[in-house]
């Protein structure tokens, strides 16, 4: 699978609470939580300005804080076809995997990528090319079991086999 | 194979003689919990999964705790959510609103998280468990969905960082400003996916209250879990409280670390950590010129009975600035009957602060106190990210309630030693 779009860079330490401000957790709806989706960031009107298939591409310990699986929910409801930083937070690279949002660490690509540059990348091959450079990335490779996850498509799927 | 602790209450959950940091493994779960925010996710996917029955009944805890009590029509629906499914499923751990009290503060109180245990939570603070030596991680709803069918759930064995705390604590300074300080020097990522180990004399000499808000921000710091090993002090708390027989760990002489960091506490100050990062942690002294509009007592980190004693012991014969709006939240109902009990409230109402039903509140920004543009609060809260407590353009600084209450007083950043 090619995920392609445009480039939208953040910062080290991206919260969840930057992500999806805990006022909007009245509501578990995909749709709803887009609408705020990076409101309380640095480029807080990234939702009326991004297009589908856009790469959000930040730096360290991206998705720290909370639990709350509202975050990525509202990253691919919003439209984001994957998420490259240099590091991923805990709970935010576990939920991401369980719901299905590509997310890929390579400090290389993050430091090769600026704001706007035309993003492709192979999800399978976890290769990270910047259009706009003309440069290849290759990201940290997916561990089995997180593989596994995805082939079974999620971790509900994987835990409904498990118990059939 | 010597083991930390950690690695041995992993190890014996899934059923092995040992594991080692990296290996992935299934672990049983002794407990499984959600609250209004995170279980209505977990409820839907536990249905769509096509699921009938819970993996037992009593091992499931659902707190409604974030937006209640429900503060608009939407939190309200999820919390009915809550209510049904626990009603469904006969659940013997829901905790209604009158019966409840913050999460991480409700369950080592009512002895539902013990010692030696594996405890999964939808939300980060889970860590606090931690603080009576159980193995205790926050995880996102659709892994508690999968906990709560399976009573299982797969991780990665965590390598260890341990923490050595040595010397006397200064007047005012608790466990709350240890791990500020800690979190100060490594970084909000610096423990990131890794168990942080807390040990030392000073951590011997700790109640259960402060090992608990030590624990509860291993998460400030990217940890996976923080844990102190149970001693007489944790055999003491547990007494007459757990609901099933606690299981006493300790890490081996030889047990393997990543790396040890050594602190000196005789020295260290109050700390307080300046917006918008946990990780930007500086001495009190260093902030007397900071004015602000707010302070707030509370929370899963410090909403304990020992933290409204502090508070009292401050606010005693005192007054709240006239700009400033103070906030008390005690995180369970039996620390608010306790305290009404000891007269804290009195003292707190006679200085003019307001008391709140149990409720996170406005620790993340849901009620109970939402800051408005330009405004600035103090709070023994635990995050202080860019809008976490109201308006995107207000302010965070998070402290003990020995300088939350100090602070109330002066109208500025400060500490008791400053008060007439």
């Amino acid at each position: 699978m090619k995920l392609k779009g445009k480039a939208w860079k953040f910062g080290a330490d991206i919260d969840t609470d930057a992500i999806i401000p805990a006022r909007y957790l009245n509501t578990s709806e995909p749709s709803e939580l887009a609408r705020h989706c990076m409101e309380d960031s640095k480029q807080p009107d990234f939702i009326k300005k991004m297009g589908k298939g856009d790469i959000i591409v930040a730096d360290k310990n991206f998705g720290c804080g909370s639990s709350r699986e509202h975050a990525p929910i509202a990253i691919k409801a919003a439209g984001v076809s994957c998420v490259v930083a240099k590091t991923f937070a805990r709970i935010f690279y576990r939920n991401s995997f369980n719901m299905g949002l590509p997310i890929f660490e390579c400090p290389e690509a993050v430091d090769g990528i600026t704001q706007g540059d035309a993003i492709e990348v192979d999800a399978e091959k976890g290769i990270i090319k910047n259009l706009t450079t003309n440069k290849t990335y290759r990201a940290a490779a997916i561990p089995p079991f997180m593989q596994e996850l995805i082939a079974s498509g999620g971790l509900m799927e994987w835990v409904k086999k498990k118990v059939a | 194979m010597p083991m930390t602790i950690t690695e041995k209450i992993l190890a014996f959950h899934c059923g092995k003689k040992d594991v080692a940091p990296g290996e992935l493994i299934n672990s049983k779960v002794d407990v499984v919990l959600a609250n209004d925010i995170t279980a209505p996710i977990s409820i839907k996917e536990f249905r769509k999964a096509g699921a009938k029955k819970v993996f037992d009944r009593k091992r499931i805890v659902l707190v409604p705790d974030h937006f209640t009590p429900n503060k608009d029509i939407q939190s309200a629906e999820q919390s009915k959510l809550l209510r049904e499914f626990a009603r469904e499923h006969g659940l013997t751990n829901y905790f209604e609103v009158g019966r409840m009290g913050i999460e991480h503060a409700l369950l080592p109180e009512q002895g539902l998280a013990v010692s030696g245990d594996v405890i999964v939570g939808a939300d980060s603070h889970t860590c606090t468990y931690g603080g009576l030596g159980a193995f205790a991680t926050g995880v996102g709803s659709t892994d508690v969905a999968a906990a709560m069918i399976t009573g299982e759930i797969w991780f990665k064995v965590p390598e260890s960082i341990k923490f050595i705390y040595f010397g006397k604590l200064r007047k005012w300074v608790s466990g709350k400003d240890l791990i500020l300080h800690t979190i100060g020097d490594i970084g909000v990522d610096g423990a990131l996916y890794k168990a942080m180990e807390f040990t030392g004399e000073v951590i011997d000499r700790m109640d259960m209250s402060g090992r608990l808000t030590m624990a509860n921000m291993a998460i400030e710091a990217g940890g996976k879990n923080g844990i102190i090993a149970p001693d007489d002090t944790t055999r003491e708390y547990e007494s007459g409280r757990a609901k099933r027989r606690p299981k006493f760990y300790k890490s081996d002489r030889k047990a393997v670390y990543v790396e040890v960091r050594e602190y000196d506490c005789s020295r260290l100050e109050p700390q307080v950590a300046c917006p918008h990062l946990p990780e930007n942690t500086k001495g009190v002294s260093e902030l007397s010129h900071i004015n602000i509009h707010q302070s707030v007592v509370g929370s899963c980190t410090n909403g304990r009975i020992e933290d409204l004693r502090i508070a009292a012991k401050v606010l005693k014969g005192r007054k709240i600035h006239p700009d400033v709006r103070m906030i008390i939240i005690p995180a369970t109902q039996a620390i608010y009957k306790q305290a009404m009990k000891e007269g804290l409230f009195n003292v707190f109402i006679d200085a003019q602060a307001a008391v709140s039903t149990p409720t996170c509140g406005p620790c993340l920004g849901g009620h109970m106190g939402i800051l408005a543009k330009g405004e600035r609060s103090i709070a023994t809260t635990n995050r202080n990210f860019v809008g976490r407590m109201g308006h995107p353009e207000s302010e965070v600084y998070l402290a003990n309630p020995a300088i939350a209450a100090a602070s109330a007083v002066l109208g500025r950043i400060g500490s008791p030693e400053e008060l007439k």
